[in-house]
């Protein structure tokens, strides 16, 4: 086995797929980063908010003010020098820490994809992505015909974990058995031409998608490896995702995971990609320098490498199942919810009212939400238990250093969950100003009352 | 090869898919709910009827502020009195449609701010002219300043009278009277006017599922004024829900100090007949909400909404007629009532929300 192991990490293979899948990414993220900044949405989902819901232990990642937009600048900027190979390792890493300072500023927005995006990038700084076609390697007058094996793999597996993982979470009573959430997503399509007020009403086919998508999550990474399904496979990919992206508002989530799923083609595919790129950029820069094109990209610490990047994929492999070690039902708690691949499991819509009263004289008043969240916030915060514990101690802060005394914070909370009748969320008994984010179970959460079975 | 093979797969799919609708249509099973016939029926019988009638009865309020004017006696005072009453209990079927004109004038600014503010309108008055448009004046305008003209102004009815009379102010107070009701009456036919020629088509067309279209922005309205304008403003902040201590004097009709009850379970009928789609003049009952959710499968939601209303409804009748004495005597009969109209927050918020998977407007961002 550690023999086994050895000759495959001495294989090498082509580097085309690589540096294709650096110049897509590049420039995806660049595209992405504009995208955002067009949309107003770094004002409107980071500086506008007078509060920002923070990840555990990474309070202190706060938006900059103004430098906000020099930081997107710097991400959009890397991402441009990473798609041109242009200081590579230096805009990788940039890349990934400013990418990862922005999603960590504020969970509210907290998607897979952007999950997805920083630890592709951290991925990509150990990989030899600038190795040829890159401006790198032209200034070094160097390039390398081939790079070690695993480096393309990696990426493969990663793209694979997402896909097996999201199929393995849809494994689950409501999806399954109920068609939920998409018996109530689909009907409210009806917009769409031709089938919006035909088929995406149609209950067999609310069921038909629910079990298609679990197979094509399943399944997908398989039939992209296998050379004899590949197009077929890749066909699917296309379709599926452009099919989503007119279905739900998911941006740039499509284009990202068909452009990542191009890595499991073979490198005459990409060859001619390059090739193609290569005659358009002559035409216009009439290229005249000389590159001295090597083998063998070697690699100056690869044991540390490996090392780093099997722990980075142990971690991967293993985080999604922390679920387990809760006791609650998963979708009603959200413990254990996040950086799983749980993509479009839940309809959850929740009502949170925050009571604050002062204990010695009893006397209370209701807050409104409107007055320290944004919509997209107030909305967030409802039906996730984290954002209504950080929420309350910030309630109780604000109204500490206006003046109250003896502060007490309740929430009456409701929340509806795949179409079941609302139910109350939160014990309203307790006073969330004296509990404590933990890693722990959170007691204060009421009983879901039912059961979805699966993963 | 493949590729090729792919391609028209794809392709295959898509013209299977789509000729297959046209079959499975007349197996009827689950056939599309027909949104334009509920916002025509909304439009149709509740909305224009509604305006209607409030437009009505402002011009019965105008006749009899004409006759005070003309000859200010306790007779005309009482009859001026009992048509805006009746005006402002018509007020309270409207109140939760601030979509179209309305919102775009900013009607419901002008119609019903309260509580209103005394100095302003005392100094309007001395001004002799004032822009009663005008933002700054949206709490010295509508039924509310009518409520202090007629009620508030001073302390007796007889005292009352002579503002209108022996007063060395009494033509400016009969000009700002005026000014009053003609201000409210001219947008209101401003309003229906829009509704009958234009905007009714332009609602009951509006169907699609995106931020902007009628439907959406209608149903989020029609939350957001019961918990607001419902909830909220008649119950809940009065009852000092959201304050430290109670505020009687945010009560709506404050000083005619018998019409508060009226006035909220006037609006909560309003509420409850839209959810139902109950014509506003025969009460027979057609496509609405209620009906949508029965299509949604969610017909025990329908049912909930309907209790919880009736429940809430039953514990407004206990209060007393005027809330500011009631809120003085016994709070707990208003927090009572707040409460009870709370828990249909909840359902039309969360639930019926949920079951219509409405694009809200409000949240611009990528979703997972």
């Amino acid at each position: 086995m550690i023999f086994n192991l050895k000759t495959y990490l001495s294989k090498n293979y082509s580097a085309s797929p690589l540096i294709i899948f650096r110049i897509g990414f590049g420039f995806m993220m660049l595209y992405s980063i504009i995208r955002f900044w067009s949309k107003d949405w770094i004002n409107t989902l980071y500086l506008q908010p007078k509060f920002h819901f923070t990840y555990y232990g990474f309070e202190w990642v706060k938006p900059l003010g103004n430098l906000t937009y020099l930081l997107f600048f710097i991400c959009g900027l890397s991402a441009l020098f990473v798609a041109l190979g242009f200081k590579y390792r230096v805009a990788i890493i940039t890349f990934f820490l400013s990418f990862t300072y922005i999603e960590l500023m504020d969970k509210t927005t907290y998607l897979n994809h952007y999950y997805f995006i920083s630890i592709l990038s951290f991925l990509l700084i150990f990989l030899p992505a600038n190795s040829s076609f890159s401006i790198d390697s032209y200034l070094k007058k160097k390039s390398y015909r081939l790079v070690p094996k695993w480096s393309i793999d990696a990426i493969k597996l990663l793209v694979s974990i997402v896909y097996v993982y999201a199929g393995l979470t849809k494994i689950n009573s409501d999806w399954l058995f109920k068609a939920m959430p998409l018996k109530i997503w689909l009907p409210s399509k009806y917009d769409l031409p031709f089938i919006g007020e035909t088929l995406m009403q149609q209950n067999w086919f609310h069921y038909a998608m629910s079990w298609s998508g679990m197979i094509y999550d399943l399944t997908i990474p398989f039939l992209l490896l296998y050379k004899k399904t590949r197009w077929f496979a890749f066909a699917l990919v296309v379709f599926f995702h452009v099919f989503t992206g007119i279905l739900f508002p998911i941006g740039m989530f499509p284009y990202v995971m068909i452009v990542s799923s191009l890595i499991f083609f073979e490198a005459g595919f990409h060859h001619k990609i390059i090739l193609f790129l290569k005659r358009i950029l002559n035409y216009f820069f009439k290229l005249k320098q000389k590159i001295q094109v090597k083998e063998i990209y070697n690699f100056k610490h690869q044991k540390i490498t490996i090392i780093v990047l099997s722990l980075f994929f142990i971690v991967q492999l293993f985080l999604p199942f922390r679920y387990a070690l809760y006791p609650n039902e998963l979708f009603w708690t959200e413990e254990g919810y996040r950086f799983s691949w749980r993509v479009m499991l839940m309809e959850k819509m929740g009502y949170a009212n925050f009571k604050i009263t002062n204990s010695k004289t009893g006397i209370f008043f209701y807050v409104d939400n409107q007055d320290f969240l944004t919509p997209l916030q107030e909305k967030q915060m409802s039906f996730q238990p984290d954002f209504i514990l950080e929420y309350a101690h910030f309630l109780g802060d604000h109204f500490k250093s206006k003046g109250h005394k003896n502060i007490q914070v309740f929430v009456e909370s409701y929340v509806a969950l795949n179409g079941r009748l609302s139910q109350p969320f939160i014990n309203k008994n307790i006073d969330l100003y004296q509990q404590k984010e933990t890693f722990n179970p959170k007691e204060w959460i009421l009983p879901f009352n039912d059961e979805i079975k699966g993963f | 090869m493949l590729k090729n093979i792919s391609l028209l797969t794809i392709v295959l799919i898509i013209v299977i898919s789509c000729s297959k609708d046209d079959d499975t249509t007349d197996l009827g099973n689950n056939d599309d709910f027909n949104r334009k016939a509920m916002l025509s029926n909304i439009a149709d019988n509740i909305i224009i009827p509604s305006y209607q009638d409030l437009n009505t009865k402002l011009e019965v309020l105008a006749f009899t502020k004409d006759d005070f004017i003309t000859d200010p006696n306790t007779e005309n005072l009482s009859a001026l009195r009992t048509s805006w009453l009746n005006a402002y209990k018509s007020w309270q079927f409207v109140e939760m449609f601030n979509i179209g004109k309305a919102e775009e004038i900013s009607y419901h600014f002008q119609m019903n701010i309260y509580p209103t503010n005394n100095d302003d309108i005392k100094s309007n008055i001395s001004l002799g002219v004032a822009d009663l448009e005008h933002p700054n004046n949206n709490d010295a305008v509508g039924f509310p300043a009518l409520d202090y003209m007629l009620y508030g102004i001073e302390d007796t009815d007889s005292a009352i009278l002579n503002k209108y009379t022996i007063d060395s102010e009494s033509e400016n107070n009969k000009l700002y009277l005026s000014d009053l009701v003609v201000q409210m009456k001219s947008l209101t036919g401003i309003i229906l006017n829009d509704w009958t020629s234009s905007y009714r088509d332009v609602f009951v067309n509006s169907t699609s599922n995106t931020a902007t279209s009628g439907f959406n922005q209608f149903v989020n309205d029609y939350i957001y004024y019961y918990e607001k304008g419902l909830r909220a403003n008649k119950i809940g902040i009065p009852a000092g829900n959201f304050s430290s201590n109670p505020l009687p004097n945010k009560v709506e009709a404050l000083f005619n100090k018998e019409s508060s009850k009226i006035l909220a379970l006037d609006a909560l009928n309003a509420v409850q007949n839209l959810f139902n789609g109950k014509s506003y003049n025969t009460n027979s009952l057609d496509s609405s909400f209620s009906d949508y959710l029965n299509y949604l499968n969610k017909s025990d939601l329908v049912t909930l909404i309907n209790n919880k209303l009736d429940l809430a409804r039953e514990k407004i009748n206990l209060l007393d007629d005027d809330f500011s004495m009631q809120i003085n005597e016994d709070n707990t009969k208003m927090t009572n009532a707040y409460d009870a109209l709370q828990t249909v927050v909840v359902l039309l918020k969360v639930d019926m929300l949920q079951a219509f998977n409405i694009s809200v407007d409000y949240v611009d961002a990528d979703g997972d």
